[in-house]
Protein backbone atom coordinates (compact mmCIF):
# COMPACT_ATOMS: atom_id res chain seq x y z
CA UNK A 1 0.00 0.00 0.00
CA UNK A 2 1.60 3.90 -0.75
CA UNK A 3 2.04 6.19 1.76
CA UNK A 4 2.10 9.92 1.12
CA UNK A 5 5.85 11.33 2.41
CA UNK A 6 5.68 15.47 2.68
CA UNK A 7 8.93 17.42 2.56
CA UNK A 8 7.77 20.50 4.83
CA UNK A 9 10.90 22.26 4.11
CA UNK A 10 10.23 23.00 0.97
CA UNK A 11 6.80 24.28 1.72
CA UNK A 12 5.42 28.24 0.90
CA UNK A 13 2.01 27.45 2.32
CA UNK A 14 0.37 28.47 -0.96
CA UNK A 15 -2.43 25.93 -0.26
CA UNK A 16 -3.02 24.67 -3.63
CA UNK A 17 -2.64 20.83 -2.04
CA UNK A 18 -5.85 22.13 0.54
CA UNK A 19 -8.07 23.28 -1.85
CA UNK A 20 -8.01 20.20 -4.60
CA UNK A 21 -7.01 17.32 -1.79
CA UNK A 22 -10.73 15.50 -2.38
CA UNK A 23 -10.70 13.64 1.75
CA UNK A 24 -9.86 17.08 3.54
CA UNK A 25 -6.60 15.47 4.77
CA UNK A 26 -4.36 18.47 4.24
CA UNK A 27 -4.76 21.65 6.61
CA UNK A 28 -2.47 24.41 7.29
CA UNK A 29 -0.52 23.95 10.73
CA UNK A 30 0.55 26.07 13.37
CA UNK A 31 4.20 25.24 12.18
CA UNK A 32 6.11 27.92 10.49
CA UNK A 33 9.18 27.30 8.36
CA UNK A 34 12.88 28.54 8.72
CA UNK A 35 11.90 31.32 5.98
CA UNK A 36 8.61 32.00 7.85
CA UNK A 37 5.82 30.45 5.60
CA UNK A 38 3.39 29.00 7.69
CA UNK A 39 3.09 25.06 6.08
CA UNK A 40 0.39 22.76 5.73
CA UNK A 41 0.30 19.53 7.86
CA UNK A 42 -1.32 15.76 6.25
CA UNK A 43 -3.49 13.69 8.29
CA UNK A 44 -2.52 10.55 7.01
CA UNK A 45 -5.14 8.67 8.38
CA UNK A 46 -7.78 10.14 5.81
CA UNK A 47 -5.18 10.41 2.87
CA UNK A 48 -6.64 8.45 -0.35
CA UNK A 49 -3.26 8.62 -2.01
CA UNK A 50 -4.96 10.02 -4.76
CA UNK A 51 -1.73 12.45 -6.08
CA UNK A 52 -3.88 15.59 -6.33
CA UNK A 53 -1.69 17.61 -3.72
CA UNK A 54 1.36 16.06 -5.95
CA UNK A 55 -0.04 17.20 -9.12
CA UNK A 56 -0.70 20.57 -7.76
CA UNK A 57 2.26 21.57 -5.77
CA UNK A 58 4.75 23.70 -7.38
CA UNK A 59 7.43 23.38 -4.44
CA UNK A 60 7.79 19.95 -4.95
CA UNK A 61 6.49 19.06 -1.03
CA UNK A 62 4.62 15.61 -1.90
CA UNK A 63 5.66 12.24 -2.91
CA UNK A 64 3.43 8.94 -2.69
CA UNK A 65 5.12 5.73 -2.67
CA UNK B 1 -0.57 5.04 -7.84
CA UNK B 2 3.22 6.07 -7.14
CA UNK B 3 4.05 9.88 -7.47
CA UNK B 4 7.74 10.64 -7.42
CA UNK B 5 9.54 13.59 -7.49
CA UNK B 6 11.72 13.54 -11.00
CA UNK B 7 14.90 12.50 -11.01
CA UNK B 8 16.23 15.94 -12.22
CA UNK B 9 15.19 18.46 -9.61
CA UNK B 10 17.22 19.27 -7.47
CA UNK B 11 17.07 20.25 -3.66
CA UNK B 12 17.77 24.09 -4.00
CA UNK B 13 14.66 26.09 -3.30
CA UNK B 14 13.51 27.64 -5.87
CA UNK B 15 12.95 31.36 -6.24
CA UNK B 16 9.43 31.66 -7.07
CA UNK B 17 6.76 33.15 -4.72
CA UNK B 18 4.06 31.03 -3.35
CA UNK B 19 1.54 29.80 -5.55
CA UNK B 20 3.95 30.31 -8.60
CA UNK B 21 3.20 28.23 -11.85
CA UNK B 22 6.41 27.68 -12.67
CA UNK B 23 7.52 25.32 -10.39
CA UNK B 24 4.42 23.27 -11.47
CA UNK B 25 5.07 23.74 -15.09
CA UNK B 26 8.91 22.91 -14.51
CA UNK B 27 7.66 19.10 -13.05
CA UNK B 28 5.67 18.65 -15.62
CA UNK B 29 8.70 19.18 -18.30
CA UNK B 30 10.86 16.99 -16.03
CA UNK B 31 8.51 14.49 -15.51
CA UNK B 32 7.47 14.31 -19.59
CA UNK B 33 11.46 13.93 -20.27
CA UNK B 34 12.00 11.60 -17.81
CA UNK B 35 9.16 9.64 -19.41
CA UNK B 36 10.69 9.50 -22.87
CA UNK B 37 14.38 9.02 -21.71
CA UNK B 38 15.98 12.15 -23.60
CA UNK B 39 16.58 13.75 -19.44
CA UNK B 40 20.22 14.22 -20.34
CA UNK B 41 19.66 15.66 -24.03
CA UNK B 42 17.75 18.28 -22.94
CA UNK B 43 18.79 22.07 -23.50
CA UNK B 44 16.39 24.66 -22.14
CA UNK B 45 16.51 28.39 -23.44
CA UNK B 46 15.63 30.33 -20.29
CA UNK B 47 14.56 34.33 -20.32
CA UNK B 48 15.57 36.97 -18.34
CA UNK B 49 11.97 36.75 -16.37
CA UNK B 50 10.49 34.78 -13.46
CA UNK B 51 11.44 31.88 -15.84
CA UNK B 52 14.75 32.10 -15.37
CA UNK B 53 14.68 30.88 -11.99
CA UNK B 54 14.06 27.44 -13.52
CA UNK B 55 17.78 27.12 -14.09
CA UNK B 56 18.63 25.86 -10.63
CA UNK B 57 15.66 23.83 -10.17
CA UNK B 58 16.28 21.33 -13.06
CA UNK B 59 19.66 20.29 -14.03
CA UNK B 60 19.32 20.37 -17.49
CA UNK B 61 21.73 22.19 -19.66
CA UNK B 62 20.16 25.60 -20.43
CA UNK B 63 21.09 28.92 -21.86
CA UNK B 64 20.34 32.23 -20.82
CA UNK B 65 18.90 34.50 -23.69
CA UNK B 66 18.42 37.96 -23.96
CA UNK B 67 14.67 39.09 -22.83
CA UNK B 68 12.54 38.05 -25.66
CA UNK B 69 15.04 36.32 -27.78
CA UNK B 70 14.18 32.87 -25.86
CA UNK B 71 13.21 31.37 -29.41
CA UNK B 72 15.39 33.01 -31.73
CA UNK B 73 18.06 31.55 -29.63
CA UNK B 74 16.53 28.36 -28.93
CA UNK B 75 16.18 28.17 -32.87
CA UNK B 76 20.08 28.49 -33.05
CA UNK B 77 20.86 25.66 -30.39
CA UNK B 78 18.97 23.57 -32.81
CA UNK B 79 20.47 24.28 -35.78
CA UNK B 80 23.66 23.73 -34.43
CA UNK B 81 22.66 20.64 -32.15
CA UNK B 82 20.21 18.53 -33.87
CA UNK B 83 20.33 15.54 -31.67
CA UNK B 84 19.48 17.79 -28.75
CA UNK B 85 16.05 18.68 -27.18
CA UNK B 86 15.90 22.09 -27.31
CA UNK B 87 13.45 23.82 -24.90
CA UNK B 88 12.52 27.72 -24.90
CA UNK B 89 10.81 29.00 -21.83
CA UNK B 90 9.47 32.70 -22.45
CA UNK B 91 6.38 34.10 -20.20
CA UNK B 92 3.88 35.72 -22.17
CA UNK B 93 5.43 39.28 -21.72
CA UNK B 94 8.32 37.98 -23.20
CA UNK B 95 7.25 35.65 -26.71
CA UNK B 96 3.97 38.14 -27.03
CA UNK B 97 5.29 41.38 -26.60
CA UNK B 98 8.91 41.84 -26.38
CA UNK B 99 9.94 38.84 -28.19
CA UNK B 100 6.25 38.42 -30.82
CA UNK B 101 8.83 38.59 -33.95
CA UNK B 102 11.08 35.87 -32.85
CA UNK B 103 8.21 34.10 -32.14
CA UNK B 104 6.14 34.91 -35.43
CA UNK B 105 9.40 34.29 -37.47
CA UNK B 106 10.39 31.01 -35.67
CA UNK B 107 7.00 30.01 -36.55
CA UNK B 108 7.30 30.58 -40.40
CA UNK B 109 10.33 28.75 -40.70
CA UNK B 110 8.80 26.21 -38.33
CA UNK B 111 11.80 25.58 -36.85
CA UNK B 112 12.38 22.77 -34.99
CA UNK B 113 11.89 23.42 -31.40
CA UNK B 114 8.98 23.65 -28.45
CA UNK B 115 7.91 26.80 -27.06
CA UNK B 116 6.55 26.27 -23.41
CA UNK B 117 5.20 29.71 -23.00
CA UNK B 118 4.09 30.39 -19.01
CA UNK B 119 1.15 32.66 -19.86
CA UNK B 120 0.42 34.97 -16.29
CA UNK B 121 -1.35 37.60 -18.10
CA UNK B 122 1.23 40.10 -16.67
CA UNK B 123 5.02 41.01 -16.09
CA UNK B 124 5.79 39.11 -13.03
CA UNK B 125 9.71 39.55 -12.27
CA UNK B 126 9.38 43.60 -12.93
CA UNK B 127 6.26 43.93 -11.19
CA UNK B 128 3.11 43.23 -12.55
CA UNK B 129 2.58 45.42 -15.48
CA UNK B 130 -0.17 44.62 -18.55
CA UNK B 131 1.23 42.09 -20.87
CA UNK B 132 -0.26 41.58 -24.37
CA UNK B 133 -2.22 39.15 -22.54
CA UNK B 134 -3.78 41.41 -19.77
CA UNK B 135 -7.52 40.91 -19.41
CA UNK B 136 -9.76 43.46 -20.47
CA UNK B 137 -10.57 44.90 -16.75
CA UNK B 138 -7.58 43.50 -14.95
CA UNK B 139 -5.54 45.52 -13.01
CA UNK B 140 -2.03 45.85 -12.99
CA UNK B 141 0.77 48.37 -12.01
CA UNK B 142 0.97 50.08 -15.12
CA UNK B 143 -3.21 50.05 -15.75
CA UNK B 144 -4.62 50.51 -12.30
CA UNK B 145 -8.47 51.29 -13.47
CA UNK B 146 -8.27 47.93 -15.13
CA UNK B 147 -7.48 47.61 -18.80
CA UNK B 148 -9.27 49.48 -21.20
CA UNK B 149 -9.32 48.07 -24.48
CA UNK B 150 -10.07 51.04 -26.05
CA UNK B 151 -7.05 52.89 -25.29
CA UNK B 152 -4.44 50.10 -24.20
CA UNK B 153 -5.66 47.73 -27.14
CA UNK B 154 -6.82 44.13 -27.46
CA UNK B 155 -5.40 41.32 -26.10
CA UNK B 156 -3.52 38.88 -28.12
CA UNK B 157 -4.68 35.49 -28.54
CA UNK B 158 -1.50 33.53 -30.13
CA UNK B 159 -4.11 30.39 -30.71
CA UNK B 160 -5.55 32.69 -33.71
CA UNK B 161 -2.79 34.16 -34.84
CA UNK B 162 -0.78 31.07 -35.07
CA UNK B 163 -3.47 28.03 -36.41
CA UNK B 164 -3.07 29.13 -40.05
CA UNK B 165 0.34 28.47 -39.62
CA UNK B 166 2.35 25.39 -41.06
CA UNK B 167 3.37 24.66 -38.11
CA UNK B 168 3.53 20.98 -36.13
CA UNK B 169 1.64 21.67 -32.90
CA UNK B 170 0.01 24.38 -30.92
CA UNK B 171 -1.97 24.05 -27.77
CA UNK B 172 -3.48 25.68 -24.60
CA UNK B 173 -3.19 24.06 -21.26
CA UNK B 174 -3.58 25.60 -17.66
CA UNK B 175 -2.49 24.81 -14.05
CA UNK B 176 -5.25 25.44 -12.09
CA UNK B 177 -6.84 21.70 -11.36
CA UNK B 178 -5.14 18.30 -11.02
CA UNK B 179 -7.30 16.96 -14.22
CA UNK B 180 -6.03 20.08 -16.00
CA UNK B 181 -2.26 19.84 -14.84
CA UNK B 182 -2.72 16.21 -16.25
CA UNK B 183 -3.82 16.77 -19.76
CA UNK B 184 -0.96 20.09 -19.67
CA UNK B 185 1.58 17.35 -19.56
CA UNK B 186 0.04 15.03 -22.22
CA UNK B 187 0.33 18.27 -24.47
CA UNK B 188 3.73 19.02 -23.33
CA UNK B 189 4.66 15.28 -23.88
CA UNK B 190 3.04 15.40 -27.31
CA UNK B 191 5.03 18.05 -28.30
CA UNK B 192 8.35 16.81 -26.91
CA UNK B 193 7.59 13.52 -29.24
CA UNK B 194 7.11 15.58 -32.44
CA UNK B 195 10.76 17.41 -31.77
CA UNK B 196 12.34 13.86 -31.44
CA UNK B 197 10.61 13.23 -35.03
CA UNK B 198 11.69 16.66 -36.24
CA UNK B 199 8.00 17.21 -37.07
CA UNK B 200 8.95 21.34 -36.77
CA UNK B 201 7.54 23.71 -34.19
CA UNK B 202 5.24 23.39 -31.27
CA UNK B 203 4.13 25.78 -29.28
CA UNK B 204 2.34 25.12 -26.00
CA UNK B 205 0.98 27.71 -23.82
CA UNK B 206 0.26 27.12 -20.33
CA UNK B 207 -2.30 29.75 -18.38
CA UNK B 208 -0.31 30.06 -14.80
CA UNK B 209 -1.18 31.81 -11.58
CA UNK B 210 0.53 34.91 -10.63
CA UNK B 211 -1.21 35.21 -6.94
CA UNK B 212 1.30 37.98 -6.27
CA UNK B 213 1.10 40.20 -9.00
CA UNK B 214 -2.79 39.57 -9.63
CA UNK B 215 -3.07 40.95 -5.65
CA UNK B 216 -4.97 37.40 -5.37
CA UNK B 217 -4.62 34.60 -2.43
CA UNK B 218 -3.75 31.59 -4.07
CA UNK B 219 -7.12 29.85 -4.32
CA UNK B 220 -8.25 32.72 -5.74
CA UNK B 221 -6.09 32.65 -8.64
CA UNK B 222 -6.95 29.20 -9.81
CA UNK B 223 -10.81 30.43 -9.64
CA UNK B 224 -9.17 33.72 -11.43
CA UNK B 225 -7.82 31.10 -14.52
CA UNK B 226 -11.18 29.38 -14.45
CA UNK B 227 -13.59 31.90 -14.57
CA UNK B 228 -12.01 34.77 -16.34
CA UNK B 229 -8.72 33.81 -18.24
CA UNK B 230 -10.05 30.81 -19.56
CA UNK B 231 -12.86 32.91 -21.33
CA UNK B 232 -10.57 34.50 -23.60
CA UNK B 233 -8.10 32.10 -23.81
CA UNK B 234 -10.06 28.60 -24.47
CA UNK B 235 -7.85 25.57 -23.88
CA UNK B 236 -7.28 22.55 -25.75
CA UNK B 237 -5.15 22.05 -29.22
CA UNK B 238 -5.32 24.14 -32.30
CA UNK B 239 -2.86 22.49 -34.48
CA UNK B 240 -1.77 18.90 -34.59
CA UNK B 241 -0.23 17.05 -36.98
CA UNK B 242 -1.21 13.54 -35.39
CA UNK B 243 -0.18 10.36 -35.16
CA UNK B 244 1.12 11.23 -30.97
CA UNK B 245 -2.10 10.15 -29.52
CA UNK B 246 -0.82 7.80 -26.58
Amino acid sequence: MEKISIDVSRCKGCGYCICVCPSGAITKSEEVSKKGYTVISVDESKCVQCGSCYKMCPDYVFQIF
Amino acid sequence: MKYSIPKTITNIESGWCPGCGHGIVTRLLAETTEELGISDKVIIVRDVACGSMQSGVVTYNNIGAAHGRTIAVAAGAKRIRKEDIVIANPGDGSAYSIGIESTMHAALRNENILALVVNNSVFGMTGGQMSPTTLPGQKTTSSPYGRDTSYNGNLLDIMKVLNTFDIAYLARGSVDSPSAVMKAKKYIKKALMMQQDNKGFCLVEILSPCPTNWGLSPEDSLKFIKEKQQEYFPLGEYVDKGGYDK
